[in-house]
């Protein structure tokens, strides 16, 4: 067995990159759901790199702070998608640029 | 940390840079979804190539399932106007499907890697063991957890509330 350890830069790069994209989708999608998506892809991407940090460390606190954002990505989402339905049934659309008003 | 590892981790990296960028990039809701879903697992076999196997765990059944599933639900309640252009005919069947589906393959392939060579040896050199994250999880931050819980318990009761048709709506109805 060949010790050989991922440079932890590399994992850093990819949870970078993760997060680039996911923010490209935020800012180029009109839809509500790809935006809903996008913010998902963010979010796991700040795992990712906790993730990273935890194997470079050898420590277990990236791992928990893992659970608490998959907890608040799982509120996030629910939430997130009942106001998506919530809207889709007022506006008939799901076109970011729709909702500009706010009264109901 | 082994060798197989080593290239799982890459694998895993780059089958979810592209699976994300790709899914940022599809017309259709739903193939997106199938994209996100499988930059999803490539992130989780990260996850087990860094020796977290508790968190690559949670990462499949908590994202790729719970979370994706909501999505796909919410995708199937509205029926999208697809942003396409009037003449273009979104793939169907097979067609439709092969990209995930090849990618998903490639996380297949290199996750039975590992796992046939996790027998023999551990994975990586900085194993963290479920029971390490949750001594940790129960002890030191024993009060993110019941901040957690409450956050849980205001999701609920504000999706609830949000989902809920409103009393004008009940009367028209």
């Amino acid at each position: 067995m060949n010790v050989q350890a991922v440079p932890v830069e590399h994992g850093l790069i990819a949870a970078g990159l993760l997060f680039a994209l996911g923010l490209v989708g935020l800012l180029t999608r009109r839809s509500l759901l790809f935006v809903l998506m996008s913010v998902e892809i963010m979010l796991n991407a700040a795992g990712l790199a906790f993730v990273v940090a935890d194997a470079k460390w050898g420590r277990a606190d990236g791992q928990v702070m893992l659970i608490f954002i998959l907890t608040m990505a799982a509120a996030e989402v629910s939430v997130g998608l009942a106001l998506l339905l919530r809207l889709y049934h007022t506006l008939k659309t799901l076109n970011t640029d729709a909702m500009r008003l706010l009264r109901g | 940390m082994s060798g197989i590892s080593f290239v799982a981790f890459y694998v895993g990296a780059g089958a979810a840079v592209l699976a994300t960028a790709l899914a940022i990039m599809q017309r259709q809701p739903i193939h997106a979804l199938l994209y996100l879903t499988v930059s999803l697992l490539g992130v989780a076999l990260t996850f087990l190539a860094l020796g977290a196997p508790l968190a690559a765990a949670l990462e499949v059944i908590i994202y790729a399932g719970a979370v994706m599933v909501l999505f796909v639900f919410a995708t199937m309640t509205v029926s999208m106007p697809s942003d396409a252009p009037p003449g273009h005919v979104p793939p169907r069947g097979l067609r439709a499907v092969a990209g995930p589906a090849a990618l998903g393959l490639l996380l297949a392939a290199a996750l039975l890697a590992v796992l046939r060579q996790a027998g023999e040896a551990p994975l990586g050199k900085t194993m963290v063991a479920p029971r390490d994250v949750s001594l940790l999880l129960y002890g030191t931050y024993g009060v993110g957890v019941e901040l957690a819980s409450m956050l849980l318990l205001a999701g609920l009761i504000g999706a609830y509330h949000l989902a809920r048709r409103s009393r004008t709506e009940r009367e028209r109805a």
